[in-house]
């Protein structure tokens, strides 16, 4: 049953990234190009996501528990600290350059592309450089989201 | 390379992605970030960690394919760059992600949603970064 809606819900999301327009690295830095060939779509898609995850969290996190699970599993850490803002600044960098976030990759990966291909694996050799660089470091608070 | 204008389906697709954000924690208590799910597919906890998100993501990748059938064409993806520049951003964002616990669907969705600071903070940087570097490729080295 958690496949079967985990499989659903994923399609949703696959659906929204590329409907929206995410999925297209052109569209992606066109937004970011205010200088040049702007193009403001993702003001919407952002908007769009934003205010229904808001309005459904409001509602869902007032239940005791997840339909399909014991318990709800959130991020608790409230600290800004220099891995959180050098790390997203990294990602901006990248994203700046490539145009593909990982969220809009993965379904960009069904469009059989190859561009997105080269990007996933150069993704995932970066997820493993960095945790190579934090084991050596053995900085303290390890994977945590948000 | 000039891109259309398209309130209506972006703002669409956008609710999508907020609808899929919400059944995720409605069902299973989770957020909804790319970076997370990612992550726990390279290095699984256990088998069914491993599994949810496996068929998460399955169900991800069949998303344009299911847009080709209903609609009849495959969603335009557009890579106006060179193979370099999708293996050094690639590798940023993996990095970037890594560190920053996060990427535009786990802080910039599920994390602004629940107002958490960190999240506010890592969007505010991330955004600044990445229009900083689009102008600086596009508009300073002419890329």
């Amino acid at each position: 049953m958690r496949l079967i809606a985990s499989y659903v819900i994923g399609l949703i999301f696959g659906v929204g990234i590329a409907v929206s327009g995410m999925i297209n690295p052109a569209k992606v830095l066109n937004f970011f190009d205010v200088a040049g060939s702007w193009d403001p779509s993702l003001v919407f898609v952002m908007g769009g996501a934003l205010v229904v995850t808001w309005a459904g969290y409001r509602f869902v996190l007032k239940r005791p528990a997840p339909v399909l699970g014991s318990s709800f599993s959130l991020p608790t850490r409230r600290d800004i600290d220099l891995p959180l803002v050098g790390g997203s600044a990294l990602f901006g960098i990248g994203w700046g350059i490539a145009g593909f976030c990982p969220g809009a990759a993965l379904p960009a990966l069904g469009t059989g592309h190859p561009g997105v291909w080269i990007f996933m694996v150069s993704l995932v050799a970066g997820i493993f450089a960095a945790r190579a660089i934090r084991a050596r470091t053995s900085e303290p608070n390890a994977v945590s989201q948000n | 390379m000039e891109t259309v204008f398209t309130p209506f389906q972006s703002l669409g697709g956008g609710m999508l992605i907020g609808f899929a954000a919400v059944l995720l924690m409605a069902f299973l208590g989770r957020i909804m970030g790319a970076t997370g799910i990612l992550a726990g597919l390279i290095q699984p906890d256990s088998g069914s960690e491993f599994a949810w998100r496996a068929a998460l993501v399955a169900g991800m990748v069949t998303g344009p394919l299911a847009v080709l059938w209903v609609t009849g064409s495959m969603p335009a993806v557009q890579v106006p760059l060179s193979v370099a520049m999708l293996i050094i951003g690639g590798f940023l964002v993996g990095i970037g992600v890594t560190y920053g616990s996060g990427c535009t669907s786990g802080h910039g969705v599920c994390g602004l949603a629940r107002l958490s600071p960190r999240s506010a903070v890592a969007v505010v940087t991330f955004m600044l970064t990445t229009g900083v570097t689009v102008f600086v490729v596009r508009h300073v080295l002419g890329g």
